[in-house]
């Protein structure tokens, strides 16, 4: 007799799925967007349910429907850290929207939805459940970054994202094939026990490459980041902030699983391959943002710079590699959340300003708030004591621990130029003369993220060890015996 | 009173003062007013607790004292970690005692956003006090790098016309060597499992990596000091800082590096300091000498005192690895008293500088006919910066030459010369400020000393005077751990020695 698969550790999938479908459904029956606000926060708290419902089901290592998707420590730490994420994103998007005439119950859907995707990714034990997370996660996505649509820069971010993302998807599942067609399997657990050096073919490698370009692409790593700035500075930014976080968290959390689980016993094909990419991205990113002027393109090219230092991590391929990615990835998120709901309030006479000189002399006409980006901007540099030191601090612990000493010196070093872009948003806000003041009214909520965010970077150095000891835990999941 | 945590108060009342000005409300200068009490009540109990540390403190002992740990990254064996001894004990007093002269000097040339200034001093208090505590890689590098913040935000807020320059030289060239240093310590990590500096000193790192994690801590004290060819940020940062700006960064910001040297280079990597000093000798010798030559044509007051700066730091790197006894208690005497000296110097180019708003030498002259009180104080410090008997200047160059003599005759030498050349652009300074006719009626109008930079200079006077006529009150806590660390030093060479030998 046939029996049901264990779909249980699945469960906070299609909770997740199915709070999505009957919010829309609610949406559709409750005339469109007289409820976006009430969606928005049913949303939030669909989000936060799910949260629970994952950390409920602990950590220990499940693998459900087949073989298809996997829960451990590992997959409830990033999951969690994109469920976040995509809660703040929603929160901070209510009031943008109302203000700008788009406040429609489907952008809380919308991004409910391409969680579900970046929880699958997160998730998947296949490279078939895999590639189906990815594009329930890019669909949604394209339609987001379009979201303002009668403005042609939304709506052009939208186009250029999706011809993009179908090219790295198209790229990945040639990979994919490849691997399946030379390996005979797309389970990452058989993978990851039958693969070997000494019986592995050519094609397998290149099957590797391909699955690794179509990565790279998600997490925009350079040479193929050229969507992001364009994409960033396009999109709306409550989506900006919502793309700079969730979804690069969770395809970051696929590339390392794939990487150092599937494929771990190949370390040394696509160690050179990952350590390549990580230098390039840190170079661009840290270069190509100093002659930026405006502040999503400059997060754009941050972003970029900061997914090269978690690559590192990567690169090292080891327990202290991912434990670094882990911490990196959970403060990187409060960090750029954090970031982008200042750029939220950079607001003038009703409409959304976003050059760097329009922050000038913020800190005389709103203190608190320039304070506040200022820790945000200094803790991206990695200046201690704030918690964006610590983010490198374990990477660069992965680094010299793995022997990568060039790469952990090539970090420092563009670190400190990217220092040089950081701190002089902090010269725009502080030195310099102030321009007209910003809107006043920023609204309790984006108080609410604001003072999370900035409690959270600035306190970490008191309370380290949970998040280190949690980190610590899930990356051991990743290395079975 | 050893069971206090004594360092942790003493390291974090400040932060206390900063929660209290930043719920300051009210009119701004009513806030402006209770902002400037506020940090200097703070810094006063912050002076007195370490005043207390100096009481408590057993000058017999070699080790750690007033020892705390608290856990703090458990799993990493990186742990909150203080204590002090011989070495570390006065440069917290340093910090203390200049933290509330700042503020004083501060009372009324800073007008804007005083609230803001203040708490930046007082989080640099925390921070200086702290570093100076540390006994963990991780906890000193987190308050090392800390002090950027507040500093960078010092000179581009409150600094002169090219502020804004300044403040990014700066923070960048200093961001870079420490980053360096972060490698190292994370290289030591991997090497002994743990970031506590005493286990480190215990256990011993192996030759082979010496000499690369010298160079990365290198990297970092020696833009700290700031070593020739890497002191250029520092003319600019002084130029453009307000008074007490420069006050803090010459006064305990240089002092870091040669704490550094003294805590980490020489017990950490002794084989790679003993094979490098030529190296540094050379690059001190070069300091001493040019950066004295340079001085000689500057117009610039700050300048002046800035390239000085710079020639006195010389002596202590070279007094640091000369490596004697006599040599290291040199180097430590000397950096208290250009702390306290230079940054006195400071103090009187912002009291002309408050009056004339200008640091032009040429400006000035014959002040001594108008400000008969400033030309004493002035003259004092002068001569103490040249180092003549009586005064502490001496007591640091002379001990500092005598322990390099003993290792190095042509260095000695050289250095000498550099003792000669500051006195010379020192006297001509004071010859073209005080001495003189008055020539302009601005100059003439100028007012003598205020109560209030009479209570600045007296007791940095005195202790000038105090430790140039009885050092042995500052030498003796120190010399213990002095002479364990020299012991240490010399151990480790013979045993590296022995080591070579037996290979042969």
């Amino acid at each position: 007799m046939q029996t049901l698969p264990n779909f249980l550790p699945a469960l906070p999938l299609m909770f997740l799925a199915g709070s999505a479908m009957a919010l829309l459904i609610l949406g559709v029956f409750q005339h469109g967007h007289y409820v976006a606000r009430e969606i928005a926060w049913l949303a939030v708290v669909a989000l936060i349910a799910t949260v629970a419902l994952i950390t409920g089901f602990g950590s220990e290592r499940q693998v459900s429907l087949y073989g298809m998707l996997v829960t451990d420590g590992f997959g409830v730490f990033m999951s969690v850290l994109v469920l976040l994420g995509a809660a703040f994103s929603i929160v901070m998007a209510i009031r943008f929207n109302e203000r700008e005439g788009v406040a429609r119950f489907e952008f809380p859907v919308l991004v409910l939805l391409a969680t579900t995707g970046m929880l699958m990714m997160i998730t998947a034990n296949d490279l078939i459940s895999l590639y189906i997370g990815l594009e329930l996660q890019n669909l949604p996505l394209y339609v987001v970054a379009s979201f303002q649509r009668d403005q042609t820069r939304s709506s052009e971010a939208g186009l250029k994202y999706f011809v993009l993302g179908a090219l790295s998807s198209g790229m990945l599942l040639y990979g994919a094939s490849l691997v399946y067609g030379f390996a005979g399997t797309t389970n990452f657990d058989t993978l990851a026990h039958s693969l070997d050096v000494s019986t592995m073919s050519i094609g397998l490698v290149v099957g590797i490459v391909f699955v690794a370009v179509g990565l790279a692409f998600k997490v925009s790593a350079v040479p193929f980041h050229m969507w992001t700035p364009d994409v960033y500075e396009g999109a709306p930014t409550p989506v900006t902030a919502f793309f700079s976080t969730a979804p690069k968290i969770a395809a970051l959390a696929l590339f390392v699983r794939v990487m150092v689980y599937a494929f771990g016993s190949l370390i040394d094909q696509w160690q050179q391959i990952i350590m390549a990419i990580s230098v390039a991205s840190m170079l661009l990113g840290s270069f190509a943002a100093i002659n930026q002027r405006n502040i999503k393109r400059l997060m754009a090219y941050s972003s970029i710079s900061h997914v090269g230092y978690s690559l590192i991590g990567l690169a090292a391929g080891t327990p202290a590699g991912v434990r670094g990615i882990l911490v990196y990835m959970a403060i990187y998120l409060f960090m750029n959340i954090g970031a982008f709901s200042v750029i939220l309030c950079m607001r003038r006479d009703g409409k959304m300003v976003e050059n760097i000189q329009d922050l000038a002399g913020l800190a005389r006409t709103r203190p608190m708030l320039a304070a506040a980006l200022g820790v945000f901007m200094f803790s991206l540099a990695g200046v201690p004591p704030l918690a964006g030191f610590f983010s490198k601090f374990y990477i660069f612990m992965a680094a010299i621990d793995a022997r990568l000493f060039w790469l952990a010196v090539l970090g420092v070093v563009t670190s400190v130029v990217s220092c040089y872009y950081y701190v002089r948003i902090v010269k725009v806000m502080y030195f310099d003369e102030p321009a007209p003041a910003f809107d006043l009214g920023i609204g309790r909520e984006m108080q609410a993220v604001l003072l999370i965010s900035t409690a959270v970077i600035l306190l970490f150095v008191i309370f380290p060890a949970p998040l280190i000891g949690t980190a610590e835990m899930a990356s051991a999941t990743l290395f079975p015996g | 009173m050893q069971n206090w945590p004594l360092l942790t108060l003493t390291i974090f009342l400040p932060l206390v003062g900063v929660f209290f000005i930043l719920v300051l409300r009210g009119a701004e200068a009513d806030v402006a007013r209770n902002a400037r009490w506020i940090a200097l009540w703070t810094s006063l109990i912050d002076l007195a607790l370490s005043l207390l540390i100096w009481a408590y403190f057993d000058p017999n002992q070699a080790d750690f004292q007033f020892v705390e740990t608290a856990p703090w990254l458990p799993g990493f064996h990186i742990a909150y970690h203080l204590g002090v001894d011989g070495i570390s004990l006065f440069f917290i007093l340093l910090s203390t005692f200049l933290m509330p002269i700042c503020i004083v000097a501060s009372w009324e040339s800073i007008k804007v956003r005083v609230k803001e200034y203040m708490c930046a001093f007082l989080v640099m208090e925390t921070l200086l006090v702290g570093l100076f505590c540390a006994l963990d890689f991780v906890v000193f590098y987190i308050f090392f790098e800390g002090v950027l913040i507040p500093m960078f935000l010092i000179i581009g807020i409150w600094g002169g016309p090219r502020r804004v320059y300044s403040a990014f030289k700066f923070f960048l060239y200093t961001f870079l060597g420490s980053v360096l240093m972060l490698l190292g310590i994370l290289a030591i990590y991997y090497q002994i499992g743990s970031t506590d500096v005493v286990e480190a000193l215990n256990r011993g790192l192996p030759v082979s990596l010496q000499t690369w994690l010298f160079l990365a801590f290198f990297a970092s004290f020696a833009v700290k000091v700031p070593m020739w060819p890497v002191h250029t940020w520092l003319p600019d940062a002084h130029v453009e800082a307000p008074t007490a700006g420069s006050v803090i960064l010459a006064g305990v910001l240089l002092k870091m590096g040669g704490y550094g040297f003294i805590r980490f280079s020489l017990p950490l990597f002794p084989v790679a300091a003993h094979q490098l000093a030529p190296f540094i000798f050379t690059l001190s010798v070069v300091a001493i000498i040019y950066t004295s030559l340079v001085a000689l044509a500057q117009d610039d007051m700050k300048k002046l005192i800035a390239y000085s700066s710079v020639a006195h730091m010389g002596i202590v790197t070279m007094g640091t690895f000369a490596m004697t006894s006599e040599a290291l208690q040199g180097a430590m005497i000397q950096m208290l008293s250009h702390g306290i000296v230079s940054a006195a110097l400071f103090l009187c180019v912002g009291v002309v500088y408050d009056r004339l708003h200008t640091r032009e030498i040429a400006r000035y002259g014959g002040l001594a006919d108008n400000m008969p009180k400033y030309a004493t104080v002035f003259m004092v410090f002068t001569l103490a910066s040249i180092g003549l008997p009586g005064t502490s200047g001496f007591v640091g160059e002379f001990l500092s030459l005598l322990g390099t003599f003993e290792i190095n005759t042509w260095v000695a030498f050289f250095a000498t010369i550099g003792t000669i050349l500051s006195a010379s652009y020192m006297l001509y300074l004071y010859r073209r400020i005080i001495f003189g006719v008055i020539t302009r009626a601005d100059v003439r109008a100028m007012l003598d000393l205020h109560w209030r930079e009479v209570a600045i200079f007296a007791p940095m006077i005195a202790i000038v005077l105090w430790m140039g006529i009885y050092p042995d009150s500052f030498l003796k806590p120190m010399q213990p751990s002095l002479a364990k660390l020299v012991e240490h030093i010399q151990l480790s060479l013979h045993e590296n020695a022995a080591a070579k030998l037996a290979e042969r």
